[in-house]
């Protein structure tokens, strides 16, 4: 168990980094993401470009601390948005219960049969392929699994005597809701945001590699790797660099995640 | 048995009637249209386009249409592939995608679980940790990068491998690794710590005690109920494998079902964009049903009700 925490130490560490990388990318970074440099075209590493330069002579370096902003920013909103949708659907439909929450749940059925690419392919061509398109497709089609989770925690503790005991003293729902069952269900939602960060991030990376999310020159981790699969054989650096960058923070995460889980959701080994 | 078969088909029509309901309003609701291009075409070409393919009618009309269509067996035209119609063009992909999907999802559970089993078997030794150490890892790569990583270091480096294509079975072994390996590192968690779970459960304690052959103990006691968690994740899994290897099929150039998601709403594609969407939706309610009926053998609580 040591072990696990000298690690999961280690991991807070990394997501610290990266998170200050994101937040001060503006003044760190020695150039501006989008600043070409056509006599300095595909370069290896050097004291002027720490990571080299890429096929428009961008400053590889940069472009990696602002890519942290966007996976950063995109996995964090993405499941904050996530998870309160779907505390708020999965609460009302355990808790209402009845015809209610079967209607709910056919419903998310219907999401889940739903292929998620379609989903998202559909709103980044309504809403645009910038930030905001990707935040809003990539919360709708990952607020299920939280719903379905809040759902079968309050089916779980509302029979409980505790709340039986708290209905028989006259406390209304809204009290029922927000004072018994939400601290109780916070242990299992606080694991459920931390693995929906990397997974988020996962999900921009790969859209952005297939060249479906966010539109260049947004300096997307997932947009660097495939500038970088075009130029595999003469500049392997170019993929490699965000590559790692994309590895590491997912990692990070889930190994966090996975302490958290230890910590605070006791049910799960 | 069988009732409990048909009734969850059943089941399965009115989600499918949404699914389909709910992409034709989606895609109608993103604006363009087929035949909408970058050099608008003359009014009366377009007039006479739209009309061959009903789009002149009103939506509600277009929507009956298609479901008429549809309960015929028949997916209608493609407005992009001249050639073939949206049946053929599925028939013609979904078997590559269900090839590769299926031997990705083979990799997953015989890698996944072997070494998940393994890991719980030993705790705390060497084994166990190599086998935690590289599930975390291999979770954390996402597809594509392994992708990346298999093709320079086997194909290009090493040349054992083909790179990209798809002709035979040497093509697929890269794709197939490329996609199933990452839910293999899932599985592997899942089952060591599932297994481990139930090995300190007293019922194994007592058929250990009462001396039955530790086979007997590992696969009637242990693996049949230490396996439950893994078998609810295994129908998503072989549907998301199946349907969601795009990312897979592009790197690898593989003529597979996924690309047509990106071509065809890029296209407004309609019949297209419904036809992959359907089949991707009865994949699923599909792969869903025999999880649940998996499931009802291996927790007789479940059968009996």
């Amino acid at each position: 168990m040591k072990g696990g925490n000298r690690i999961a130490l280690v991991s807070a560490v990394v997501l610290g980094l990266i998170t200050l990388a994101a937040v001060t990318a503006a003044w760190i970074a020695p150039y501006p993401f989008d600043a070409q440099d056509l006599t300095r075209l595909l370069e290896p590493p050097s004291t002027d470009h720490w990571l080299g330069t890429d096929r428009l002579g961008r400053d590889l370096f940069s472009r990696l601390l602002y890519g942290a902003q966007i996976s950063m920013t995109v996995g964090v909103v993405t499941a904050l948005i996530a998870t309160a949708f779907g505390v708020i659907y999965g609460m009302l439909s355990g808790y209402v219960g009845g015809r209610l929450d079967n209607l709910l749940m056919r419903l998310i059925d219907v999401v889940y049969a739903l292929p998620d690419l379609l989903l998202i392919i559909l709103l980044t061509v309504w809403l645009g392929r910038g930030l905001l398109g990707m935040l809003v497709a990539l919360s709708l089609v990952s607020w299920v699994t939280v719903a379905r989770l809040v759902r079968g925690e309050v089916l779980r503790l509302l029979p409980l005597a505790h709340i039986e005991a708290a209905k028989a003293v006259g406390a209304g729902h809204l009290r029922i809701i927000l004072h018994h069952l939400l601290p109780l269900i916070a242990g299992p939602l606080l694991v459920t945001l931390s693995f929906r960060i990397p997974a988020a991030i996962l999900a921009e990376s790969t859209l952005s590699f297939i060249g479906i999310g966010l539109a260049p020159p947004t300096p997307s981790w997932g947009s660097m790797a495939n500038e970088g699969w075009a130029a595999l054989r003469f500049s392997p650096h170019l993929i490699i660099v965000p590559s790692v960058a994309i590895v590491v923070t997912i990692l990070a995460f889930n190994i966090f995640g996975d302490w958290l889980r230890d910590r605070f959701d006791p049910r799960r080994i | 048995m069988l009732a409990l078969v048909v009734n969850r088909l059943l089941w399965g029509l009115p989600v499918l009637w949404l699914v389909a309901t709910l992409t034709f309003a989606l895609m109608r609701a993103v604006p363009g249209g087929p035949f909408d291009r970058e050099k608008p075409l003359p009014p009366e070409i377009k007039a006479n386009v739209e009309a061959k393919y009903h789009l002149d009618l009103p939506v509600a009309q277009q929507y009956l249409r298609y479901l008429g269509q549809l309960m015929r067996g028949d997916l209608g035209p493609s407005y992009k592939y001249l050639d073939r119609d949206v049946r053929a063009i599925i028939a013609e992909s979904l078997p590559v995608s269900a090839q590769l999907g299926g031997l990705a999802f083979l990799v997953a559970v015989v890698v996944g679980l072997s070494a998940g089993i393994a890991a719980a078997l030993r705790p705390g030794t060497w084994l166990d940790r190599a086998a935690l150490v590289s599930a975390t890892i291999g979770f954390a790569l996402p597809s594509f990068i392994l992708a990346v990583l298999l093709i320079l270091l086997l194909a290009h480096a090493w040349h054992w491998l083909p790179p990209a294509l798809w002709e035979g079975p040497r093509h697929a072994v890269l794709p197939a690794l490329a996609l199933g390996l990452g839910p293999a590192a899932y599985i592997a968690r899942l089952a060591r710590t599932s297994v481990l779970d139930v090995s300190r459960q007293e019922f194994v304690r007592v058929g250990r005690a009462k001396g039955l052959p530790p086979r007997t103990v590992l696969f009637a006691y242990l693996l049949k109920s230490g396996l439950m968690p893994v078998v609810t994740i295994l129908g998503p899994l072989l549907a998301v494998l199946i349907t969601g290897s795009f990312v897979v099929e592009y790197l690898f150039s593989i003529p597979g079902m996924g690309r047509f998601f990106i071509t065809a709403v890029t296209n407004r594609d309609y019949p297209l964009i419904m036809g992959v969407t359907l089949v991707y939706a009865v994949v699923i309610v599909v792969a869903n049903l025999a999880v649940d009926l998996l499931y009802g053998w291996l927790d007789p609580r479940i059968r009996a009700q």
